[in-house]
């Protein structure tokens, strides 16, 4: 069930292969969702979802790919999971949809599900596949979940839309940052992720 | 006037990489120095000028509720909106690679200096992000619609060529070691969107 490299590929993307960090992959949807947690969450379960489930496809039918074609299967079938994906937002929790607007579409074009699926399901087993696909959804995942907690906290002064920074902080002078809600803090953010990350894992650093 | 507006509005603040972060993954990787820079700008720009009207036209044709209508009575109620996405992305991957076919018969210096890039536009979320703004904006005519696609594309193309100049310009420079290559990168982009905010409320007319 879980020899060596089955764990490696559920444990290394949680944080030395990180798909953020580390691989650079999906930067769009990581900064763009994140001003609020709960829209952060949804964007992480549905990634991993869809990442894990195309894995598994893909990897299914890896031995009867053409080659030269392989991009446009690859898209065809991450594609009808987003569709599914979305449909059942839209049905279940309609408003989370709304906030993530374009962003649940564009999981198609999204480059971890390319490079995880180019990278590994073209040459693995469907279940360390899936494992995979689990792995690096879950680390991309985390990185969302950490932007949008410092975000949120310092932008709006909220954690999941409940108050968490009292009265009395407002009263005495305290501001909501405002700029933490705007795109370009995000980018900030991730840096001094990526800063502390590295400064921890000094064989990740360049040069 | 009103599309002369929607230009410039598309090109400096709805700017895709600071307003919307879109094409980032390229946008990064691409980024060093600045003569590819400018040939995946070009390259991007082009494809967003050709794919939005065919988008638009599908759109309005064939995918949105009551959009068949033309072909008859017996289908205006047919809703075919859900097949969005897939067909999106089928769009623009088939017309990614007959652009490339052209390209290369007609124009093989273009071609040489493309390179690589053109297979690549088909996954960049820039492209497929300008067809869903597109729908949700609701264009009145798909001349409007490849307008907004030269400015995205222009306002991409700027953004990628600023970051290279400025990422060849400190080449040399000392950066504590962790926040060496990508780093460092983010935080130039997080400033350039920062300067790209002082846009915010232009209107022409």
């Amino acid at each position: 069930m879980l020899s060596k490299k089955n764990k490696e590929a559920l444990f290394n993307p949680l944080s030395k292969d990180n798909p953020v960090l580390v691989q650079i992959l999906g930067i769009c949807s990581t900064l763009a969702v994140t001003a609020n947690l709960e829209p952060a969450i949804v964007m992480g379960i549905s990634v991993t979802v869809v990442l894990a489930f195309s894995n598994v496809i893909i990897s299914l039918i890896r031995n009867s790919i053409p080659s030269t074609i392989r991009i446009i299967v690859q898209l065809v079938v991450v594609a009808a999971l987003v569709i599914i994906v979305q449909q059942f937002l839209v049905a279940f929790s309609y408003d989370v949809s709304k906030q993530l607007s374009v962003f649940i579409g564009l999981i198609i074009t999204n480059c971890i599900l390319m490079g995880r699926l180019e990278a590994f399901a073209l040459n693995n087993t469907p279940w360390s596949s899936f494992l995979d696909g689990i792995g690096n959804g879950l680390g991309y995942s985390i990185i969302l979940v950490i932007v949008a907690f410092f975000r949120e906290l310092l932008g709006s002064g909220t954690i999941f839309g409940f108050q968490v920074i009292p009265q009395w902080c407002y009263d005495h002078g305290y501001e909501n940052n405002g700029l933490m809600i705007l795109p370009p803090m995000a980018l900030i953010t991730v840096a001094c992720i990526i800063w502390y990350h590295r400064a921890h894992n000094t064989d990740l650093q360049e040069k | 006037m009103e599309e002369l507006n929607l230009f410039v509005k598309s090109i400096f603040i709805d700017n895709m990489i600071f307003a919307y972060f879109l094409g980032m993954c390229s946008f990064l990787a691409v980024s060093k120095n600045v003569k590819t820079a400018f040939g995946l700008g070009v390259a991007v720009t082009f494809m967003l000028v050709v794919t939005l009207p065919l988008n638009y036209v599908l759109d309005n044709y064939v995918l949105q509720p009551g959009a068949l209508k033309w072909l008859g009575e017996d289908f205006a109620n047919v809703d075919l909106s859900f097949l969005g996405l897939i067909m999106f992305i089928a769009v623009i991957a088939s017309a990614t690679q007959l652009v490339e076919m052209a390209v290369e018969k007609f124009s093989p210096s273009l071609y040489a200096s493309l390179g690589i890039f053109l297979p690549l536009i088909a996954v960049n979320c820039a492209i497929l992000g300008g067809a869903l703004f597109m729908q949700q904006k609701d264009f009145g005519s798909a001349w409007t619609a490849s307008v907004y696609g030269a400015g995205s594309g222009i306002g991409w193309m700027l953004a990628i060529v600023g970051l290279a100049a400025i990422r060849e310009k400190i080449a040399y420079s000392n950066i504590p070691a962790p926040l060496r290559g990508i780093g460092i990168t983010f935080i130039i982009t997080g400033l350039m969107g920062i300067a790209f905010m002082s846009f915010l409320g232009i209107k022409l007319g």
